[in-house]
């Protein structure tokens, strides 16, 4: 029987072997050094919040992986030996594969900031480093503040965990507004001062220079590199991006770059071995998605395309509209189809922006500007459906029709106040003045 | 696991409470204490201002709580440390509560000497004579120990449920519903029955009679007693009667069908009601397996099985045999009893045996063929009914009525989660719930590929529905047991979940994949 192995027990690998499972009879392996069963990786903030219990995050009671024949091995792989197909095990241990599936997403990005290897100092991605945090930051007594470096959703999100527990944090960010590299400017403005509200200390246009020692190996302050001021600092946030966990594969002669090197049937440049989610790079990048994609839905629409190849139907990757959602504090935010800010932003593609009155809800609606498509649009404090936008894309809607049929794509619960009309007639204000 | 241990014992954490919530607990647990006292005989100058200053002391803790807990934070989830609190995830202070609770119920059902109920025209002493006042200036008549504990479980729903507003002041479906319990709970359950009793003189009697507590939750309704009190009431009465056969036969297919069970189980329902507001603290303590899921189904409907066999029983115990008295006669009733079960039986093995489970079918063949045997041996002169009448009656009663939905249903809120009786024992819920599964334009929406499993939905499911498993399939949740308290909406934090009523064409979508991927994988993945 063949026997596929898969490294890494994310979204993607375990989705892969579902799905195979679903197909076929394949004796199917997980290997994962970092939890004995599959977990929400998203979920990992609500953990130290205290919202859920880390049982919570396991989308599968533990008698799944037995009763649907999908072996977990525990253990850390060292090298893979592609010849012979077998993988090194850190403790020594071999293991044999047909198939491989490289799966073992991400770790957070450090950029060679002296001490950023000091205790205290961590990213948050991995259990693991929900485990430190849990020992380095349980209250603001053993932590009196926390400096978090990098404006992204991860940086938001543990801004949003020390909150919880009234741990003081700085929020440094890079850019001149909480990441206007991908927000429109009065949605970015938006959520800065939604930051501001809760207390959080955000510093825009502000880089790290260094972390400080205590003298016995831990995080003491860290320096801000405009300024040189110091900020005194028990625990760093290091929130500036991920990049592969692809280490172990550099002896091998799995042709790496970034990520692990793929076709769009998520082949490598070996036979028989293939990468799916965060940790796969795609050789030439797909309509307008980057060639690395670290987001939870790629991951698991890689693992159930790559389960059709495995299984003898061989496919392409390839995803449908792009579209992603987040949580910045208590404002949700959506997006369908591409929606650029100032920096990023396409001569042809023009906004119409709206926002409410409270400070909590806005739109972004993005046209060609010279032929009215529909580009697409992103949405905080309003839930929108999904299936909608991606029809209207697939139909290549204009933003008049867009504009004047919002009300089908609203997705917030009942008798919650809507704003479509509002929407609408702002709409029309807006062209009249243009 | 060290910091485990600091978290707990750490004075000044986020995890514990702020002072000005300790003192407003502080406030309301000596309201709470002045009961006590009463309890146990302490003689107050004034029982009238006595239990003013205990009820205002625990409405204004909770009030006071509330706000300082909810108001000085922004609108939004705050779910902030409900697994740290001992209270709220079975620790020391769960236990002590949940067994406090317990001892309530048992002493209040079983003893309610203890409490201070006068017996045999005795006049009250203790805690139920401290009630005393606020019972005559209602209904003119002294308390008893029900109204003892309706006061108490109508004051436990307002002050619970306005820590709820506040909790969800950024959303309008769980501030109308929690309204909409708390106006039933007040008005409906607590003070038109006791208006009602002031009607009451020699010549004119009502049962005591919550409208909207609908058979077979109250399982008492058509008793004999209750039936004949209603007709010697005249048209007032017999208008109750036909009423309380209307709301289930008549108003509440109509409304499930429209609306789904919420409509009576988290809008209207007084165990709901109380479930909803003092138990939402609870809610996340629910039993999400698949193994708990299977419990539930056989508990929940043979319960329902057990108050149809037993109001059956009873009705017939007291019909005359007659028919040139009464048209109603014991054989008339029971072949109507026959006759509606094989109807519903029938229509549902003709038209909905797709949308059955495997044990479903076996369970509604055997508990079809169980009620059938037992009527058919009446027939054959066996009686069956005829001597068990009482004894199922007070079984019903001592097993369900008291250890299941007061014992077990709300001592164990902290233990077992808020919605123990509802999802395991309530034979009101197993019928709205096999009409909404079967037959009902209500069901929970998913939104495209946006589901990122994070578990919230599921964590904070009172139910036990793991609503996660439908989400990451974009598949529509229809389940029995949903009662539509929208938190599972209200916590998600991508925007995945929706309560909607629509057409039944396309409710129950099972799917394998989500919207986002290649459109041609999703077709071959989703036909069936």
């Amino acid at each position: 029987m063949e026997h596929i192995v898969i490294i890494g027990n994310g979204i993607s690998g375990v989705t892969a072997a579902r799905h195979i499972r679903k197909l076929s009879d394949k004796k199917i392996t997980i290997v994962s050094d970092e939890t004995d069963y599959f977990f929400s990786r998203t979920a990992l903030m609500y953990i130290y919040m205290g919202h859920m219990k880390f049982e919570h995050t396991q989308p599968y009671e533990n008698h799944f992986w037995k009763k649907n024949r999908i072996d977990l091995k525990k253990g850390r792989v060292k090298t893979v030996e592609t010849a012979s197909k077998t993988l090194h095990f850190e403790n020594n241990e071999t293991l044999l594969y047909d198939k491989l599936i490289i799966a073992t997403g991400s770790k957070p990005n450090k950029f060679g900031w002296p001490g950023q290897d000091l205790k205290g100092a961590q990213g948050l991605y991995s259990k693991q480093d929900l485990d430190t945090l849990e020992e380095m930051a349980p209250d603001n007594k053993a932590c009196q503040r926390a400096v978090i470096v990098g404006g992204g959703l991860i940086g938001i999100e543990l801004a949003e965990m020390l909150n919880t527990r009234q741990i003081p944090v700085t929020f440094l960010v890079r850019e001149t507004s909480f990441w206007n590299g991908v927000l429109p400017k009065g949605e970015s403005e938006m959520i800065n001062r939604h930051i501001k509200s809760h207390h959080i200390d955000l510093r825009l246009g502000t880089n790290l220079k260094a972390i400080k020692d205590d003298g016995s190996g831990r995080v003491k302050s860290v320096i801000i590199e405009e300024t040189g001021e110091e900020i005194p600092c028990t625990v760093v946030g290091l929130t500036a991006g991920v990049t592969p966990n692809i280490d172990f594969l550099k002896p091998s002669n799995i042709e790496i770059d970034k990520g692990v090197l793929v076709n769009r049937n998520l082949e490598t440049n070996i036979k028989d071995i293939y990468a799916i989610g965060d940790c796969a790079q795609q050789r030439e990048a797909i309509g307008q998605r980057r060639t690395i994609e670290a987001v939870w839905y790629t991951g698991r629409m890689m693992g159930e395309v790559l389960a059709q190849t495995i299984c003898g139907n061989t496919m392409n990757y390839n995803p449908g509209h792009w579209f992603n959602s987040a949580k910045f504090l208590d404002i949700e935010y959506q997006t369908y189809g591409w929606v650029y800010s100032e920096k990023n932003k396409p001569d042809y593609e023009h906004h119409f922006h709206w926002k409410h009155d409270d400070d909590t809800k806005c739109i972004t609606i993005a046209f060609h500007k010279d032929t009215n498509a529909f580009l697409g649009i992103n949405t905080f404090g309003i839930r929108m459906k999904h299936e909608v936008f991606d029809r209207w894309l697939t139909e290549k809607r204009d933003v008049d029709y867009v504009i004047n049929h919002l009300r089908e794509a609203n997705f917030d619960p009942e008798f919650f106040k809507r704003f479509e009309k509002d929407i609408l007639e702002n709409y029309r204000n807006t062209l009249q003045n243009a | 696991m060290s910091s485990k241990i600091d978290q707990n014992l750490s004075l000044a954490n986020s995890k514990q409470l702020s002072t000005k919530q300790k003192l407003a607990s502080g406030v309301g647990i000596l309201g709470l204490f002045i009961l006590v006292l009463a309890l146990f005989n302490v003689n107050f100058p004034s029982r009238s201002i006595t239990l003013t200053i205990a009820l205002g002391l625990i409405a204004t803790g909770a009030i006071w709580f509330a706000n300082n807990a909810y108001l000085s934070k922004s609108k939004g989830i705050k779910n902030d440390g409900v697994w740290f609190k001992s209270i709220s995830s079975r620790g020391l202070v769960g236990w002590i509560t949940g067994i406090a609770l317990t001892s309530f119920y048992i002493v209040l059902y079983f003893k309610p000497v203890w409490l201070g109920m006068g017996i045999d025209g005795a006049s009250n002493t203790g805690l139920i004579a401290l009630f005393d006042p606020l019972s005559k200036l209602l209904s003119g008549n002294p308390a008893s120990q029900w109204f003892v504990y309706g006061t108490l479980y109508t004051l436990a729903i307002l002050i619970f449920g306005y820590k709820f507003l506040l909790k969800y002041r950024h959303n309008k479906y769980e501030q109308l519903r929690t309204g909409s319990v708390m106006f039933f709970q007040l008005a409906f359950a607590f003070l038109i029955p006791e208006f009602m009793a002031r009607l009451n003189s020699d010549t004119f009697s009502l049962p005591y009679y919550d409208l909207k507590n609908i058979w077979p939750l109250n399982y008492y309704n058509f008793e004999q007693y209750r039936v004949d009190n209603l007709i010697s009431a005249g048209d007032v009465g017999l208008g109750l009667l036909i009423f309380g056969l209307v709301s289930i036969f008549v108003i509440t297919p109509i409304l499930t069908y429209k609306y789904g069970k919420r409509w009576y189980c988290s809008w209207v329902c007084g165990c709901g009601g109380l479930a909803e507001t003092a138990g939402d603290s609870f809610r996340q303590l629910s039993d999400k397996s698949t193994f708990a899921w299977k419990v539930e189904r056989w508990v929940v409907h043979s319960v329902l099985v057990f108050v149809v066999l037993m109001t059956t029983a009873v009705v017939y115990s007291y019909l005359g045999d007659d028919s040139s008295k009464y048209w109603l006669t014991k054989n008339v009733f029971l072949y109507s009893v026959a006759g509606l079960l094989t109807v519903v039986f029938a229509g549902v093995m003709l038209f909905k045996h797709k949308e059955l489970g495997k044990d479903a079918k076996l369970g509604a063949i055997g508990y079809f063929a169980i009620i059938i045997a037992l009527i058919a041996m009446h027939q054959f002169g066996m009686r069956l009914f005829y001597f068990e009448a009482e004894t199922l009656r007070s079984s019903y009663g001592f097993l369900i009525g008291s250890i299941f939905s007061g014992v077990i249903g709300t001592g164990f809120y902290p233990i077992f989660g808020n919605r123990v009786w509802c999802r395991f024992g309530c034979p009101m819920a197993a019928i709205l719930g096999f009409q909404q599964r079967l037959f009902s334009k209500f069901r929970i929406t998913t939104n495209g590929g946006q589901c990122i499993s994070c578990g919230n939905c599921s964590t904070y499911c009172e139910m036990g529905i793991d609503v996660r498993a439908y989400a990451q399939k974009g598949e529509n949740i229809v389940r029995s047991s949903c009662v539509g308290c929208g938190v599972c909406s209200a916590v998600c934090p991508r925007g995945v979940l929706k309560l909607e009523n629509d057409s039944m064409e396309g409710r129950i979508n099972p799917t394998s994949i989500l919207l986002g991927n290649d459109v041609d994988l999703m077709d071959l993945l989703n036909q069936k």
